[in-house]
């Protein structure tokens, strides 16, 4: 009888992976701080946590790519240290990226095998390696030609082929970070079958997701993280999705939290609508969206991580190509094709990546702040440069911005500055709404609250404001307006008194607004 | 995904159709075209093209490029018709043995300096250039007829010209290598993806320093055989081979940002591009039109356009997928 | 708050002094070899050692400064010397006559000379629309011309030689302007605007917009496309002065060698003149500058008896510690 327990009860099976008081920090920034994570034998373990919460980082950890400060590893028995991904994935973790790592003009066969070919007469034997290949796809019950090109198979196939390698080498551990994020519904019950042998075969999986109705499906146990520690742990089924929610974003689901942001009371008037969006659709990601923005008003889009918030303002940008829905701004059909349309037009879109899709480093602070306003200052292809500097030294003083004159080179800048000249690139053009994606990502906290205080600012003096946070606060008492976006569709609209954190978080984890506690 | 496939089937299929055709044309079109000598002549000439684009191959399937290959067998040239005295086999180990060294600095300075393929070979280029005139005190270096050296380029084995033997042969090798051993398959891998190849484990720098030293040891063989074969070291021949080798690798399907290739659609992009000027030359003789050789560069030209353009769909249509 | 100003001003002060080597090394080194060659080689300070240097880097400066700008996008173009090719081959066809035949003497060498730039920068708007519309890489998508110019060249010519002796025309190379080659008058004035459309001007901007990070310009509503394919139109038209000028200078014209091996001497001045390869910083002068260090390391091993050979090898070392430099300071 006890016997049985022991085998039919897979939380009490022995520890495989064991990390405990890791501690990491990146240039004095501490992203982990006495962060753990254990996962047994055989268990699928969910891994959440919002973006910055150190999840990534304790997996770079674990997998060798980057080295803890302090903190000790196990891992099936005995002391545990990866020098490189390639170093793990020799001792039995593999990854599976959510970016596929693997090499698309290669066949299956190929992506399965390469570092570890079967040879004959010190030649490859392509005849063996097909025949692996075609085993272990075979167990996931997919049958195809192992020696097409990758690329020729949908994501979810290539998922498989990446599971299968891990397989190949072996693993014991397998990490599936966002594993879903691309897969259509009968994808991902495919891959969740697959987890499911893979514990059966008493394989591992750390499981790293942003839906929370997949953990329920497919998870044992869960472990969220927040600010680089690790805030909670149990089995999933013990724990309500609100809970989750709750937990990740480091709220307590009954406490009405007291003012944290610096929006405060706001005095304008809301106006007349600025921007419909109905029922868009984009890629993968956007699957059924809908929102509205009015002069004078701040629109809060809230969401978890990939629920297709960025994806559906680069639409009004005119950054991507719409696969359908509608769009109107200030009552004419918004249809742009590409950024110098919806520029044209009065929007503005600051991104959430300031690198990669905000600053141009070398240039100067003036030349970034006056980037969209360009045309506006040449006559006959000659920058005005008088009145640029006008305009430029207006913004510099107005946002506050610190930098030792409009002639630095805005790469020198610290994050919060940069961000400044990046809004007011938008603010220089005077538009009729700006979206604000992430407008607060990783600044400093006085720079922080003076970007809040000039969005409201904005707001107050009759702009429409799309705002993009993964921050509830921010969203919470910034918006006049919140959609609530879950997997690629807007589940709830709230205004005034309705914007609470439990019906916000209500949405973002059901769907639905009622509140679950 | 079916139109994938036969843009896929099509540039890497295309040029051997094309060749086909081609050759079709030649022989309908021509006397002698498909005679012993013609055969022989084209052959033994492109051998040397033949083998630079073999090392050029391998560089751009892993996604670089090397510019230094016409220099290097202009040096590998001089360096053998200096050492032609000494025979067929000095000769040519001191001229594979100059293209190697300029192999191993463009390894050097790519993969561990980390200078973009394209300077980097710019420059070795320049060096390789000077060091030939240097040597050769910039003239042609003639080639000593005692020894064995001049059967290289000029004999014939079983009336084959022992230079396309040689291609024939190295393209068998590098057949074998590319698709049976695992550095073959890494040289893909990394060209495909190199941050995924580093993830997988694949000695990425190794395999990229030893296609720069292939391409330069080969090439530094192509100047072997052309001082053989045209009987003097040339310190200045080899300008725009690497041009006309990048042509025949993309025109033989193999992607331009690495991943995809093949060698033997190589050798017929080489033959290709050879037997088009091949076709002129007959075109001429028949003397209805008068098209002067100089249309080979254009028609090259064109042939790279029109698969350089199928390529960008193909990889175009890849990204979106 | 004060803090905050003694920290921003240390790293500025810090700045400068890294600030101040990158900016003038180029300029450094060039003075170093000046000043090296006042004192070690003989006549060095003349007219015609002025002259002499000069002239030989006009051509490559020329061309080097639409270089410049293709590499200020981020892009690469090969088939400047294509398209210097197919300049020198049409000129002659017009203003001798052989293609179309103009009497007054002044309007066919005008019109020769129209239309063979700007037939280079059609050719160089063609490369130009290959890359923005296909997405093919600028070093494969302007291979094309560089093979296929030469080619279109050779055939418009025949593959003939074209000589001639035409004041009218050859004053673009031999000719004078105030003492000063009308060459170099032109390679001078093509800095000038071009840096100062660098400097100062929404194309400017744009170009180094682009090639600072593509993706946050166009976001910020620059046509991309467009400002692209007008720097290869620009470069085709500097490669097209340049063919004329060289032409004029040989009296004759060769579609064979005309312009042969440009496109390395215009990328390494580039690469020397601290233009940054990978796009987004670039400076015109610097091109000018590199050019004359390249041609004056030349002038001074050669004068002081070492072989040209030699010359060359220290060209490859020059590209090869100018490129590298760069990434250490990059890093």
């Amino acid at each position: 009888m006890a016997l049985e327990m022991v085998s039919e009860t897979p939380q009490k099976s022995p520890i495989l992976l064991s990390m405990q008081n890791i501690n990491k920090a990146f240039a004095g920034i501490p992203a982990l701080s006495s962060a753990s994570l254990e996962v047994g034998f055989g268990e699928v373990h969910a891994l959440i946590g919002q973006n910055g919460a150190g999840k990534s980082t304790m997996i770079k950890v674990l997998t060798g790519y980057v080295k803890s400060d302090t903190g000790a590893i196990s891992f099936d028995g005995s002391p545990f240290e990866a020098r490189s991904p390639q170093d793990a994935q020799r001792q039995g973790i593999s990854t599976i990226y959510q970016e596929i790592n693997l090499v698309p003009f290669r066949s299956i066969t190929e992506n399965i095998c390469l570092g570890r070919e079967q040879r004959r007469y010190g030649l490859l034997n392509w005849a063996a390696m097909h025949e692996e290949a075609q085993k272990l796809m075979a167990r996931f019950n997919i049958k195809i030609d192992v020696r097409k090109p990758l690329y020729e198979f949908n994501t979810a196939t290539q998922q498989m082929v990446a599971i299968a390698r891990a397989i190949g080498f072996k693993a014991k551990l397998v990490i599936m970070d966002e594993p879903t994020s691309s897969l259509d519904e009968r994808e991902v019950s495919v891959l969740f079958d697959v987890i499911r042998q893979l514990k059966h075969s008493g394989i591992s999986v750390i499981f790293v997701s942003h839906k929370l109705d997949e953990l329920y499906q497919v998870c044992d146990r869960v472990t969220i993280m927040r600010d680089g520690r690790t805030v909670k742990v149990g089995e999933l089924q013990s724990i309500s999705k609100i809970e989750l929610v709750a937990s990740m974003l480091g709220r307590d689901v009954v406490q009405v939290a007291k003012s944290a942001t610096a929006f405060g009371k706001r005095s304008g008037k809301i106006g007349e609508t600025v921007l419909v969006a109905s029922n868009l659709s984009a890629g993968h990601k956007v699957q059924d969206v809908s929102f509205s923005v009015k002069s004078g008003e701040i629109v809060g889009l809230a969401g978890l991580l990939g629920a297709g918030r960025t994806e559906s303002a680069r639409l009004v940008f005119g950054a991507d190509a719409r696969r359908g829905g509608e769009m109107s701004l200030g009552g004419q059909s918004h249809h742009p094709r590409d950024p110098i349309e919806a520029i044209a037009r009065g929007i503005g879109f600051s991104s959430e990546d300031r690198k990669v899709e905000g600053i141009i480093p070398d240039m100067s602070v003036a030349e970034n702040l006056t980037l969209a306003l360009m045309p506006q200052l040449t006559k006959v292809g000659i920058v005005d440069e008088q009145k640029q500097l006008v305009i430029v030294e207006k913004f510099i003083k107005r946002l506050g911005v610190k930098c030792n004159g409009p002639d630095q080179r805005i790469r020198e800048l610290s994050g919060g500055n940069q961000q400044k000249v990046l809004l007011a690139r938008w603010l220089a053009m005077n538009p009729k709404l700006v979206i604000l994606d992430e407008p607060t990502r990783g600044i400093d906290v006085g720079a922080k609250a003076e970007i809040q205080l000039l969005i409201k600012e904005l707001a107050n003096d009759g702009l429409g404001v799309l705002m993009i946070s993964s921050e509830l606060e921010e969203v919470i008492e910034g918006s006049d307006r919140v959609f609530v976006l879950r997997e690629g569709r807007s589940v709830a609209e709230l205004s005034g008194k309705q914007i609470t954190e439990a019906a916000v978080m209500a949405a973002m984890a059901h769907g639905e607004t009622e509140q679950a506690l | 995904m079916k139109k994938n496939s036969i843009i896929a089937a099509l540039s890497s299929q295309g040029v051997l159709l094309a060749l086909a055709l081609l050759i079709l044309f030649g022989w309908l079109r021509y006397d002698n075209f498909l005679g012993l000598f013609n055969i022989s002549t084209v052959l033994r000439y492109n051998s040397m093209f033949a083998l630079v684009a073999l090392g050029m191959c391998f560089v751009i399937m892993t996604g670089g490029i090397d510019l230094s290959v016409g220099s290097t067998a202009a040096l590998g040239s001089v360096v053998s018709a200096l050492f032609s005295t000494q025979g067929m086999v000095v000769g040519t180990l001191v001229g594979v043995g100059a293209g190697l060294i300029v192999g191993i600095l463009n390894g050097f300075l790519i993969v561990r300096l980390k200078i973009l393929p394209f300077i980097a070979t710019l420059a070795t280029m320049l060096a390789a250039n000077g060091t030939a005139l240097l040597l050769a005190h910039d003239e042609t270096v003639s080639v000593s007829y005692d020894g064995t050296f001049v059967n290289l380029g000029q004999g014939d084995f079983y009336n084959i010209p022992i230079p396309a033997l040689i291609a024939v042969l190295a393209y068998a090798i590098g057949s074998v290598v590319l698709n049976f051993t695992s550095t073959g398959r890494s040289v893909l891998a990394i060209g495909g993806n190199e941050d995924a190849s580093r993830m997988m484990g694949l000695p990425v720098n190794r395999v990229k320093f030893m296609v720069y030293v292939l391409s330069g040891g080969l090439s530094g063989l192509a100047g072997v055989i052309l001082a053989s074969q045209f009987g003097a070291g040339q310190p200045i021949e080899g300008v725009g081979w690497e041009l006309f080798a990048i042509a025949s690798v993309v025109v033989g399907g193999t992607l331009l940002t690495g991943g995809v290739g093949s060698v033997g659609a190589t050798l017929a992009g080489v033959l290709l591009l050879g037997l088009i000027f091949n076709v002129l030359n007959f075109e001429n003789g028949l003397g209805w039109i008068s098209l002067s050789a100089y249309w080979q560069s254009v028609i090259r030209g064109l042939f790279l356009l029109f698969v350089v353009i199928l390529q960008s769909r193909l990889t175009l249509r890849q990204k979106q997928a | 708050m004060s803090d905050v100003a003694t920290d921003t001003h240390k790293l500025a002060k810090s700045f400068d002094a890294t600030q101040f080597l990158t900016k003038y090394s180029t300029v450094l080194a060039l003075l170093a070899l000046v000043i090296f060659n006042l004192i070690f080689t003989k006549h060095f300070i003349s007219v015609q050692t002025l002259n002499v240097n000069l002239t030989q880097v006009a051509t490559i400066v020329i061309v080097g400064v639409g270089m410049t700008l293709v590499i200020a996008t981020g892009g690469i173009d090969l088939s400047v010397g294509s398209m210097m090719a197919i300049s020198g081959a049409i000129a002659p066809l017009i203003f001798l006559g052989t293609a179309v035949h103009i009497s007054e003497i002044h309007l066919s060498v005008a019109v020769a000379m129209i239309v063979a730039v700007t037939t280079a920068g059609a050719f160089g708007w063609f490369n130009g629309w290959l890359i923005t519309h296909f997405r093919i890489q600028p070093i494969i998508a302007t291979l094309v011309l560089f093979i296929a110019g030469r080619g279109i060249a050779q055939v418009s010519t025949n593959g003939n030689l074209q000589p001639f002796k035409l004041g009218e025309f050859q004053w673009i190379g031999l000719g004078r302007w105030l003492g000063v080659p009308v060459q170099v008058v032109i390679m001078i004035a093509l800095v000038a605007i071009a840096a100062w459309v660098l400097r100062r001007s929404l194309f400017g901007r744009q170009i180094l917009a682009i090639g600072g990070n593509e993706q946050a310009a166009r976001l910020s509503g620059i046509p991309v496309a467009r400002v692209k394919r007008w720097v290869y139109c620009i470069s085709g038209l500097c490669s097209g002065i340049a063919g004329l000028v060289v032409i004029a200078i040989n009296s004759s014209s060769d579609a064979n060698l005309v312009g042969l091996g440009m496109e390395l001497d215009a990328i390494a001045a580039v690469a020397v003149g601290g233009t940054l390869l990978s796009g987004g910083r670039a400076t015109v002068t610097g091109t000018l500058v590199g050019a004359l260090i390249i041609q004056l390391v030349r002038y001074t091993l050669l004068s002081n008896g070492v072989p040209d050979d030699v010359a060359k090898l220290v060209k490859a070392a020059l590209i090869v510690l100018a490129v590298w430099l760069q990434r250490q300071s990059r890093a």
